[in-house]
């Protein structure tokens, strides 16, 4: 197999300032063959696919397109010598007020060679043998923007195929569609590969790998860190590549607590899931892991009360708690440091003080008018506590670093008492010694509260948890307790095999 | 701090201290108490309006209606006490009603029915200026005139109305300081109080900076939004008021400037300090220096047409200063 690769990549780099992102990836795709490359967030996958599709410039290394140099300057470059990528988002792909056929021939209509005058007649004739070859059943004169989203995938992709490309590049194809919507896709990849296509699928879920792949590839931090290619795929193997220890960090000593916080009975949190059972105690810290999109966000904003769920109880302190938005959620004590601080944590127009002050207003008012030096006095003890590097309180937030942006939203959330603090991937794009700062000071004051964490990155769970539980298809697959932790069983668990218990 | 920095910060406030003095020295009797108040009293009625709109651009949004509330609100009074023949006091709750009743549309548009705001507010606008003309056929109110029936008007506006207008509070000089620069003065103490000071105001800042970011902080987001709409609704009223109690009348054709010099006001003060932000304060140094231009200009004598140049010059060069120079425009 190896001599008919028609697209070699070798010792590819990038860095974006000091920070290097890929470290030199070398990686083989084959005609007639769908390689997956799996990742977590901050592998440097979506840079690599940059990088193929001509949106960034490459660092260094070599990419090699049926026996020719390839280096696109430009995707444009990158499409006509037929490497073609479908993005992620969906609308990027197609033009919403357009009909299909001008769609699927948009990337005729400029450039030399064109003529002036739009032919409706034409692109609808061009359009149709286009949409012959894929297979595709979708009205042309359809506009775009009344299609679902599955149909507008499957006009991008085809929009991507009326190039004729060797290689399809499709990142997380599937992360918006429903199952039966990603069946018609992938009949349509099926199609493509007995085509000779070379595909490179870049997905998180499970099942989509199950049912596609012919290789694995997995990526971490910027290196590849595995290849699978033999029959039948090691998908753990595979997950264990992309998220297992890399380094052996101090054990913690992990707590136990017989004080139960908050119980969780039967909540169901999406269609077809199962239900989900917990109960966090006092003073322990419990990490929630699981692949991207299996519900880890929606449980956590579902304990924070800005989700319904769509059944199940939940008791607080012995109490009924069932808040019906994030303001009664913090009355309770249940506090959220959510994910991307950049679009739900950081408050641009402020500086560090009034961002910390933020949720607790109405404790650091008095009749609605601001008590200004408490707050001041609550963020200058904030950033020694979590010991912000900054000048002084008045900072901007963009001044700070990653991790100190970061260390400011934990500042914010730990200004008052909680009790059930909740973190949904609370270390994503922070260095390793803010995390570090950050992990430590979450076990040190875990005392007098239940203390949540939803991390994808194993290794972030198993150095700050005393117990893990494991995430799957919207709901609780299994729990560890962090302590001679049986990996190969947490690692079966993340990758969602068979279950083969109802444990 | 560089150069540059203090361009930022200063050059709005040294832009009008120029402009002061140019016009010290060019425009005989420009330096005055009558002529400092004639400036206050000229930029009263719109500057309250631009505090109102400024509470709208806190929160992200923009209020294009408060020029039409302003001259609905306007209307009624007159229709409430030449029409209906009621006192001030009815007139007055009637408008500060319309405003509140306009805001609370506007918010609902806006935030359940996710209509642009932008949009949404010029729908409204031109809504206003069609009903506020219904009920007389498009006829201004005016004591003794007919009415579509063929009755005619009797009631007038009241004394304590047109008060409101036209009483000078004495001020080291007898007769100085007008009613309406004196509400001007209150109000803009008071929004600056609220949007500075209370929590209300720092949670619609963060409402209009990062909404979810609010919304996680435990903000009702949609009633902040919504209140401010209110907000500049009910201050256009009040600017209505005002506006009923100068002219004594309902004159269909004034107002028609409002709006423009209002929002000018608003985002001019953008740039006073170097704020980048919507802030009450900068709104109301943002009027004074509209005031102060067009009475500036009318001392020396420039036709009317020049003054809305000049208006347009001005709030072009703000939004330079705000959006580019300092680089932290707001998205």
């Amino acid at each position: 197999m190896v001599g008919n690769a028609v697209f070699r990549v070798e010792g590819l780099r990038k860095s974006f300032g000091r920070n290097e992102v890929l470290g030199g990836i070398s990686l083989e795709l084959h005609s007639g063959e769908v390689t997956v490359l799996m990742g977590a967030n901050g592998a440097g996958k979506s840079t690599l696919v940059k990088i193929i599709s001509g949106v960034y410039e490459r660092g260094g290394g070599t990419m090699i397109l049926a026996d020719q140099v390839f280096a696109p300057n430009t995707p444009a470059e990158a499409i006509r010598a037929g490497v073609v990528t479908v993005h992620q988002n969906i609308n990027d792909g197609v033009v919403a007020d357009l009909d299909v056929a001008t769609n699927l021939t948009l990337d005729r209509l400029s450039g030399r060679g064109v003529p002036t005058l739009f032919n409706p007649a034409r692109v609808r004739r061009e359009a149709k043998a286009v949409a012959d070859r894929m297979g595709l059943a979708i009205d042309l004169k359809a506009r775009v923007n009344d299609l679902s989203l599955a149909d507008r995938q499957m006009v991008a992709i085809a929009r991507a195929l009326a190039h004729q490309p060797k290689v399809l590049i499709l990142d997380e194809p599937t992360s918006s569609l429903s199952s039966a919507e990603a069946d018609r896709l992938f009949a349509l990849v099926d199609r493509l590969r007995e085509q000779g296509v070379a595909i490179l699928y870049i997905s998180h879920r499970m099942s989509d790998i199950r049912r596609l792949a012919d290789r694995i590839v997995s990526m971490r931090d910027g290196v590849i860190s595995g290849v699978f290619d033999t029959k039948p795929l090691d998908y753990e193997g595979a997950v264990n590549a992309m998220l297992g220890r890399k380094i052996h960090l101090d054990q913690i000593v992990a707590r136990s607590s017989d004080k139960p916080v908050l119980t969780v009975e039967g909540l169901r949190i999406g269609q077809g899931a199962r239900p989900i059972s917990l109960t966090l105690g006092d003073g322990e810290v419990v990490a929630i892991t699981g692949l991207v999109g299996v519900g880890k966000t929606a449980l956590a904003e579902t304990l924070f009360g800005v989700r319904r769920p769509l059944a199940g109880t939940m008791t607080m302190n012995g109490k009924p708690y069932a808040p019906r938005s994030a303001g009664d959620a913090i009355a309770a004590g249940v506090f959220l440091v959510a994910k991307d601080r950049a679009t739900s944590g950081i408050v641009g127009d402020f500086n560090i003080e009034r961002n910390v002050s933020l949720p607790f207003l109405k404790r650091m008012s008095n009749l609605s008018v601001l008590k200004r030096r408490l707050e001041r006095a609550t963020a200058r003890r904030q950033i020694e506590e979590l010991s912000i590097v900054c000048r002084s309180e008045k900072d901007e937030m963009s001044a700070l670093s990653g991790g100190n942006q970061q260390k400011v939203m934990v500042a914010r959330w730990m200004a008052q008492k909680a009790a059930l603090f909740i973190l949904d991937e609370p270390f994503q794009g922070v260095d390793i010694s803010a995390r570090r700062d950050i992990a430590a000071k979450l076990r040190a004051s875990a005392h007098g509260r239940a203390t949540l964490l939803f991390v994808t990155e194993l290794d972030e769970a198993l150095e700050t948890a005393d117990r893990i539980l494991v995430m799957s298809e919207h709901t609780i697959v299994g729990e560890h307790r962090n302590a001679e932790v049986d990996l190969d069983r947490l690692l079966a668990e993340v990758a969602g095999g068979p279950l083969h218990s109802a444990a | 701090m560089t150069l540059r920095d203090h361009a930022i910060r200063y050059g709005f406030i040294v832009l009008l201290v120029g402009l002061v003095a140019y016009f010290a020295i060019a425009a005989d009797g420009f330096v005055s108490p009558q002529s400092a108040v004639f400036i206050f009293q000229s930029v009263a009625i719109t500057g309250v309006l631009a505090l109102g709109v400024t509470a709208t651009l806190v929160v992200g949004g923009f209020d294009l209606s408060i020029g039409s509330v302003a001259t609905s609100a306007m209307m009624a009074a007159a229709y409430v006490m030449v029409v209906l023949e009621q006192n001030a006091v009815v007139a007055v709750v009637v408008c500060l009603l319309i405003g509140a009743i306009v805001g609370l549309i506007n918010g609902w548009l806006i935030v359940y029915m996710r209509v642009p705001d932008l949009l949404a507010t010029l729908g409204m606008m031109f809504l206003l200026v069609g009903l506020q003309r219904i009920p007389t056929e498009g006829r201004s109110i005016a004591t003794g005139m007919t009415m579509p029936d063929g009755s005619v008007a009797n009631g007038k506006f009241g004394d304590a109305f047109l008060a409101l207008g036209r009483h000078r509070f004495d001020f080291f000089i007898p007769n100085l300081i007008p009613v309406s620069v004196v509400v001007l003065l209150v109000l803009a103490v008071l929004i600056w109080f609220f949007l500075e000071y209370t929590r209300f105001g720092r949670m619609m800042y963060a409402v209009g900076s990062n909404e979810r970011a609010a919304e996680l902080a435990g903000a009702p987001v949609k009633a902040y939004k919504i209140w401010a709409y209110v907000i500049s609704g009910v201050f256009a009223s009040i600017g209505g008021i005002l506006l009923a109690a100068r002219l004594g009348r309902g004159d269909i054709a004034s107002g028609n400037n409002l709006l423009l010099d209002a929002v000018a006001a608003a985002l001019i003060g953008y740039a006073v300090l170097g704020a980048a932000k919507p802030n009450a304060f900068g709104t109301a140094v943002g009027a004074l220096f509209v005031g102060i231009l067009l009475q500036g200009l009318t001392m020396m004598n420039a036709p009317y047409y020049t003054q809305d140049f000049v208006k347009g010059v001005v709030l072009v060069v703000a939004l330079v200063f705000t959006f580019a120079l300092s680089g932290r425009g707001r998205g």
